[in-house]
Formats: structure tokens, C-alpha cells, sequence
């Protein structure tokens, strides 16, 4: 379709405001939280209601017209990423929350609200909605339910396909879905957890229900020091064997402990070869015991240090570092490349060894935070982009720790999504039988194809080659401000 | 191992051939649940040959076990590790199948706190119906990689493929717990269960029936000591209280123990509903999220369907006399396309427990 008329028939449809094609106008749209991919798409449109995306979408079918989605633009793995041919649909202007039930403890809100913005409107009824990703000042629910988000507290509180109960989607063809509902179960297949997690590609979510849960009464935290990276690890374990299901439970190894202290000055233990942040909340009581008891173990584990928050605001700044490490690992070298694999937490200090090999071997230092709960691993390999050849030996370390997590009984992505970003690496992952499974899933909803084309599924001859994510001297993230843990 | 997978494959193959269904079944404690259909007709596949835990380590809160395995078998070697599975399935049955619990996706008392099988689900081996082996999902508790089509499987009732594997998550059993009982108006019970959910309690299970509200109380000593002197309630001896979650949970209780003229409906509803208008007895639990209605079974499904409906929720013709209308509460025309457009991908030669779930797939 001519590019002239698709806006035409879009501003027959939609306010003159809400189409945007001028080159400096699509500018800001050409990439997401992953700034090594972009593109202008064809043609950005705002909608500010259901109606008007309805037909945005028909029109899209009609004349076969990519469509990719887009809430905040947060995202880290390019899921947001326009397509040359397409529509981009941005759903930030749905950003009202429409109510609040505090006696169901539910919430009813667009896709364009943000995270934190349900928690600081429920925070009245003493209550909040659990999933917290890092960047959760910014990022909006419907890309949290795109990506299945999680955040620091999701081992004891669950990700968001556990933290939602109803969606409102359409299909490509502009149909409405009312998917679960307002009951803990619904009637038919489990559309909402094939839902959630989908990256656009199964349908636009256009309303969402949001379970709320009591804000803990209290919440403490416990840091210890290591001088050993195994003893760090095995105190998780045995945290996890005490039977206590802390509310976060964080690893930082030595590079990364340097790197934020030197940032921050919170007094880090410099001489820590690992540092763990144990949090427990809930009850009082409950808190009171558990603190002991993880006290108990870090002491018989072996901690060098440790350290007791006494208020929130201690807790916070034992926090403060862990979440600086993103930016942190931007000011020790000029770019740094992340990674998202998950393992069985077992086999940490093995692949943490086997990442640390790798480092020697090509001559790149990398820096390690985990999500020592869930098994959560985001290794940041430090590189300069302008020494010839050096980005190209990232993205092999990179691919190579991917690797590595898979062996371990791993996954390529533990919280930020395939996107473009990894797609090739699905196909370390899955094998053919399954990927054709997932282009049928697709294809169940969307024939055509049109939804966020290229994203989340490798076609099967494409599985050969590899990809990963750069951010160049942290100038080219637009999101540098914000806190990635 | 291999070979009983091998066979399975042999089976769904040639009956895809032949475009001749198969009944997917495991230790039959749960026949009674979904449509009745030709079984007579067709073939049995028995799961239970492919058992057996594959992958325990208590230390990573994963389990995974082949879906044959007994669940009772599967909840002893839990238990020695102190760890439970967290939705406290029903099973009916001494020989309930691991498989049949994913499949039928039912979960107990503890599910309106801690979550439904689906919630635990981390990833799942299976045949479709083209009798391809596949895996979804994984062993760890944080994975985006592909759709979610593992936990798509949970409640499927098999019509979507034939499990293999599952990986689950566990969680460590709770070091006490303690069961009280209150007398209360079921108005004021459902206000109070849903205004107890509100706050930071450790309620594990509540049960409403006969004007008496049940609750239990789950964590560490202190916790359990410090919230009964806040909710107050009678206590009831500790083995009588797990007794009682016990009864309701396999539908031992007497209020399950339903006549010949009578059926046993669930309505899954929104927790803080209003009481029901509804003729026939009730009893309540998940907060006010699932009611039980036992009434006659010449009652019109869709004056029950219309109630569950007005409530937000669903209702499902759980025991009694089967219609041929379905047990399942009616798909809107919009689901149901997304559901046979996915049950033809999965299984396009239709053998998959056709008719258990829904006609049309």
C-alpha cells in the first residue's frame, strides 16, 4: 500500500494529532530500551480509545499492513522495535486506570499505565500490585504483560502472568477477546498465560485486571559478605532449605561490588569476593523469625560480613548499590553488553567459573549481578566499542555464555524477552518441532502474520546465526536514567 | 523409558492415520470430570506406564517427574524434604496420576493464597497429536523464551496433547498450622474473608458451610500464635483440623456426597460476591472465589450458568447427570474460534480426547 494513503485512511480515522509520519516526528519511535536495533516504521499512530484501534486494525488487515505495538518503550529486547513497512501503535494514551476494588482487591486498568503507578494508586487501600521490574517508574502494564515482567521480589511474589486475572484483546481482525476474568479460573484453555509473555504477536491487549495484595507491614534486609563466590552460593541454598522463601535474594560479585562502590561510596565490603542481599517481608512476627534465621545461616555459611538494616532507609541504601549496577558497569567501561540466561541456581559457581574462563580467554572483564533466587543471571561482559574487533569478540563471549546456561538446564532469557534481540538463540534453545508449534500458535490468532512480524520466533532457516545487545558509551540507551537490575 | 515413549508415539500416529480417538487416561480417578464420551470407542492410552521422578533437588524448589508418577508417591518424597506442592491438588483416588492433575488443572484449599496448579507449572514434555515429542517451558522458575504453552496444557483435559514431563515448581511446607472456626451469617463470612485477604495475614484456607466459617492458619510458630489472638475463632484439635481441609479437598465431606436426582455444580465467581440466590446448598471456599452448589438435576443449566455469569465467573456441571449441552460453561463464539483454530494446530486429526473438554474439540 502507498505509504500516502495508508496515512490518509488512518487520519480519516483517527484526530490529525494521533498520526504521526514526519521524519523528526517518528524519530523517538525507532527503537525501544534496546537501542542497537532501529527503524522508522511507515507511520506511528496514537489512539486514544478501544474504538479507534479496532479500526486501526482493520484497516491494517485490510490492506496487510504490519502492526507492532508499543507501550513505554522500556523493553530490553527489541520487541518494540517498528517495522519498515508497518504501523507503529503506540497505547500511551490509554493510560487511566479506571478503578479500583479494594474489597476484591483488584485493579482495572489500560495498557499505557504505568507499573508503579497502580501500586502508588492502591497504596491508600494498603495494598499494591507485586510484579516490580526495575524500570517499573517507567514501563507500562501492557508491555509488562507482553514480556511476562518480573522484577526483584518475583520468587516469592510471581511474575505477571501470576498477577493478572483478566484481558481485554484484540485480534488483528479488530475482534474483541475477554480472556480469564474476575474469577481465580476460567472457563476453557489458559488463554491468559498464552497471552501473557506473547511480545505482540498474538493479539493488542486494551485492558487489563490486576490483582492487588497487602503491602507488607514490614520488610528487613540482611547483606552479607563472602570471600568465596561458592560459599555465597551454597548460603542461598541454604537459605531455600531453611524453608524461608526470602522476598529477594541478590548476588553481586566482586567486579560489581568495586564497580558501584566506586559509584556510590556506600560503604560496599571491598574485600567481599560475593555480596548477598537477603530480604524477607510480611507479617512482623513473621519477619522477626525469618531475619534470624537467615542471620543463622549466612553466619554458618561462612559470611565475612553482616550487616542488619535496622530501618528502611538503611535497607534502601543496601539496596542502592545492587540497583546502580547497570549504570555502575557504564562509568568502569565504555559499553557493556547485558545478558538475561537463568539456570538452576546449583549450578552458579560452576557456570559463574566457566564465565570467568571465558573472560580470560577473550581478554574481557565481565561483571556479575544475580537474581540469586530465581536463578537469574545478568552478566555484563565490559568492551569498547571503538577497539577494532572487540565488539565482535563480545558477541561471541556473549552467545558462548548463553550457551553455557542452556547446558546448565537453563534458558536464553529469563525476564526480558526474545524480541529481535534473541532470536537467533531460540534456536540453541528449541528445536524445530517446537518452533513450528510456536508459528502455529501464531497463526491461530494472527494468519497473516501481521502482528509484530519477525519478533519472539526464528523462522526455521534462519536458526544459524547470533545476537545480543550493546549499549554504546550508555548515551545511546534512552533510558540510562533508569534503574536496570 | 524411551520405549514406552516410542509407543506412544506409534499409538498417536496410527490414530491420527485413521483419524480414530484415543482416551487419554492415567489412574482414573477423574473420569467422572468433563463430557462423558465414546470411550467405548475408542482407544485407552494408559499413562501410568511413564513414571517416576526424573529431577529433585529440594534446594532449588523444583521438581520434575514423569506424568504417570502417583501423586501420592510424588507428595511422600516431598514431604521428607519438607516441601509440599503449594495448590494441595485433589485426588480423588488412591492412584491419581501427576498427568491427571496437570490435565484436569483442579487445585485445593490453599489456592486462593498461594496459587493454582497452573501458577506452579515450569515446563512440560509432551506428544501432540502428530505425535511429536516436545518440550516447553523449562526447569527454572524465570523463562520468556517461546509462548507459554506449557501452562496452556494445565486444564486442557488432553485434548491438546498427551503429557509426558512436568516441571513444577514446590514450596517448603508451612512449620504450623492451626484451624479455627467462627459461626457467622454467610453475608458477613464472605465480607470477612475478603477483607482478611486485604491485609498481611497468613490465612493458608477458608471454608464457608452450615453458618460456620472455617480458616486456617499456616507459617512459624510466633505468626500462627500472634494472628489467632487477632481473628479469634475456635480452635479445632490439630489432627481434626487437617482432617477437615483434607475432606473438602477430596470431596469427603458430606456436603459432596450428592443424591441420585442431584448434581454437584462449582461456580468459580468473583471472591467477594454477594450470597447466591440460588436453590440448593452451598459451600464456600477460596475467599468467596469458589462456591459449591449442590441442587436437583432437573435444574435448568442455564439459570446457573446466568447466576455464575451475573457473579463474574463460571459454572461447571462438576458430578451428576452429564447434558448433552456439556459440563463446561458455553465459550463465547469469539474463544471459541481462538480454541478450535488451536486445537487444530495441536492435534489436526482430531483424536485427542475429542468431546471431553468441549464438542467442538
Amino acid at each position: 500500500m502507498l505509504r500516502e494513503q495508508l496515512i490518509r485512511d488512518l487520519q480519516a480515522i483517527l484526530p490529525t494529532e494521533s498520526v504521526l509520519y514526519g521524519d523528526e516526528d517518528l524519530r523517538p519511535y525507532e527503537c525501544d530500551g534496546l537501542s542497537a536495533y532501529r527503524q522508522l516504521p511507515q507511520v506511528v499512530v496514537l489512539p486514544h480509545t478501544e474504538a479507534q484501534i479496532i479500526q486501526v486494525l482493520q484497516l491494517c488487515h485490510a490492506t496487510q499492513t504490519p502492526v507492532v505495538a508499543r507501550g513505554a518503550g522500556t523493553g530490553l529486547s527489541g520487541g518494540a522495535l517498528p517495522h519498515t513497512a508497518g504501523v507503529l501503535l503506540s497505547l500511551a494514551k490509554l493510560n487511566q486506570i479506571r478503578s479500583i476494588d479494594p474489597l476484591a482487591r483488584l485493579a482495572y486498568v489500560q495498557p499505557g499505565v504505568r507499573n508503579l503507578a497502580i501500586s502508588e494508586a492502591a497504596k491508600p487501600y494498603g495494598l499494591y500490585y507485586a510484579p516490580d521490574p526495575s524500570s517499573q517508574i517507567a514501563c507500562s502494564i501492557g508491555g509488562n504483560v507482553a514480556e511476562n515482567s518480573g522484577g526483584v521480589h518475583c520468587l516469592k511474589y510471581g511474575l505477571t502472568v501470576h498477577n493478572i486475572l483478566k484481558l481485554r484483546v484484540l485480534t488483528i481482525t479488530g475482534e474483541a477477546l475477554e480472556i480469564g476474568g474476575e474469577s481465580l479460573d476460567s472457563a476453557g484453555y489458559d488463554l491468559l498465560a498464552l497471552m501473557t509473555g506473547s511480545e505482540g504477536m498474538l493479539g493488542i491487549v486494551t485492558e487489563i485486571v490486576v490483582k492487588l495484595i497487602p503491602l507488607p507491614q514490614k520488610a528487613q534486609l540482611v547483606m552479607s559478605s563472602f570471600d568465596d563466590v561458592h560459599k555465597a552460593a551454597q548460603a542461598v541454598a541454604d537459605v531455600i532449605g531453611a524453608g524461608i522463601i526470602p522476598a529477594g535474594m541478590e548476588m553481586m560479585d566482586k567486579i560489581t561490588i568495586h564497580a558501584v562502590e566506586e559509584f556510590l561510596h556506600i560503604g560496599y565490603d571491598l574485600n567481599a569476593a560475593a555480596i548477598l542481599l537477603c530480604e524477607s517481608d510480611g507479617n512482623v512476627e513473621e519477619v522477626a523469625d525469618e531475619i534470624v534465621c537467615i542471620q543463622r545461616i549466612m553466619k554458618q555459611s561462612g559470611a565475612t560480613r553482616i550487616s542488619t538494616s535496622q530501618n528502611d532507609l538503611d535497607r534502601l541504601s543496601f539496596w542502592a548499590g545492587r540497583k546502580a549496577a547497570f549504570p555502575a558497569a557504564g562509568r568502569v567501561s565504555p559499553d557493556y553488553y547485558c545478558m538475561d540466561g537463568t539456570i538452576p541456581r546449583k549450578r552458579l559457581a560452576e557456570v559463574l567459573k566457566g564465565i570467568e574462563k571465558l573472560s580470560q580467554e577473550y581478554g574481557l572483564r565481565c561483571m556479575n549481578v544475580f537474581h540469586a533466587g530465581d536463578g537469574n543471571l545478568h552478566p555484563l561482559i565490559l568492551y569498547d566499542a571503538n577497539q577494532p574487533g572487540e565488539l565482535e569478540k563480545t558477541e561471541e563471549f556473549g552467545s558462548r555464555i548463553l550457551e553455557m546456561c542452556i547446558h546448565a538446564g537453563g534458558t536464553i532469557t529469563g525476564e526480558h524477552g526474545v524480541g529481535i534481540e534473541k532470536i537467533n538463540q531460540m534456536c540453541m534453545q528449541f528445536g524445530n518441532a517446537e518452533l513450528a508449534m510456536f508459528h502455529a500458535v501464531k497463526a491461530a490468532f494472527d494468519p497473516l502474520g501481521l502482528l509484530n512480524p519477525g519478533k519472539a520466533v526464528p523462522t526455521l532457516h534462519r536458526c544459524a546465526e547470533l545476537g545480543a545487545m550493546h549499549v554504546h558509551q550508555g548515551s545511546t540507551d534512552k533510558f540510562s536514567h533508569l534503574p536496570r537490575f | 523409558m524411551q520405549a514406552v515413549i516410542n509407543q506412544y508415539q506409534e499409538i498417536i500416529c496410527t490414530a491420527a492415520e485413521n483419524r480414530a480417538p484415543l482416551c487419554i487416561h492415567g489412574g482414573n480417578t477423574k473420569q467422572f470430570y468433563g463430557n462423558a464420551t465414546s470411550a467405548q470407542y475408542a482407544t485407552l492410552v494408559d499413562t501410568t506406564a511413564y513414571c517416576g521422578i526424573v529431577d529433585y533437588d529440594p534446594a532449588e524448589l523444583v521438581v520434575t517427574a514423569r506424568a504417570g508418577t502417583r501423586l501420592s508417591e510424588l507428595e511422600a518424597v516431598l514431604e521428607q524434604q519438607g516441601q509440599m506442592l503449594a495448590f494441595e491438588p485433589p485426588h480423588f483416588g488412591m492412584f491419581a496420576t501427576l498427568g491427571g492433575c496437570i490435565a484436569t488443572g483442579l487445585s485445593g484449599p490453599r489456592r486462593a493464597t498461594t496459587g493454582s496448579v497452573r501458577d506452579f507449572v515450569l515446563g512440560v514434555r509432551m506428544l501432540n497429536g502428530k505425535g511429536e515429542d516436545l518440550h516447553f517451558g523449562g526447569r527454572v522458575m524465570k523463562n520468556v523464551a517461546g509462548y507459554d504453552l506449557s501452562r496452556l496444557m494445565v486444564g486442557a483435559l488432553g485434548t491438546l496433547g498427551l503429557l509426558l514431563e512436568v516441571s513444577f515448581k514446590v514450596l517448603p511446607k508451612p512449620i504450623a498450622e492451626m484451624t479455627f472456626c467462627m459461626s457467622i451469617d454467610e453475608r458477613a463470612a464472605i465480607d470477612k474473608m475478603n477483607r482478611w485477604a486485604g491485609q498481611s495475614l497468613p490465612i493458608s484456607a477458608t471454608c464457608y458451610r452450615n453458618n460456620k466459617l472455617f480458616f486456617r492458619i499456616s507459617g512459624v510458630e510466633s505468626v500462627v500464635k500472634a494472628t489467632r489472638l487477632k481473628l479469634g475463632g475456635e480452635e479445632l484439635q490439630k489432627e481434626e483440623g487437617a482432617l477437615f481441609w483434607r475432606s473438602i479437598r477430596e470431596q469427603a465431606d458430606r456436603f459432596f456426597q450428592i443424591g441420585k436426582n442431584k448434581n454437584l455444580w462449582r461456580l468459580s465467581i468473583a471472591s467477594n460476591a454477594a450470597p447466591l440466590t440460588i436453590f440448593g446448598d452451598q459451600l464456600i471456599e477460596w475467599n468467596g472465589g469458589l462456591r459449591w452448589l449442590v441442587c436437583d438435576s432437573e435444574d435448568d443449566n442455564r439459570l446457573i450458568h446466568r447466576v455464575a455469569e451475573n457473579a463474574s465467573g463460571h459454572a461447571t456441571l462438576f458430578r451428576g447427570h452429564s447434558v448433552s449441552s456439556g459440563v463446561f460453561h458455553p465459550l463465547s463464539p469469539a474463544i471459541l474460534k481462538i480454541h478450535r483454530a488451536l486445537k487444530e494446530k495441536f492435534d489436526p486429526a482430531g483424536i485427542l480426547n475429542p468431546g471431553r473438554f468441549y464438542p467442538e474439540l
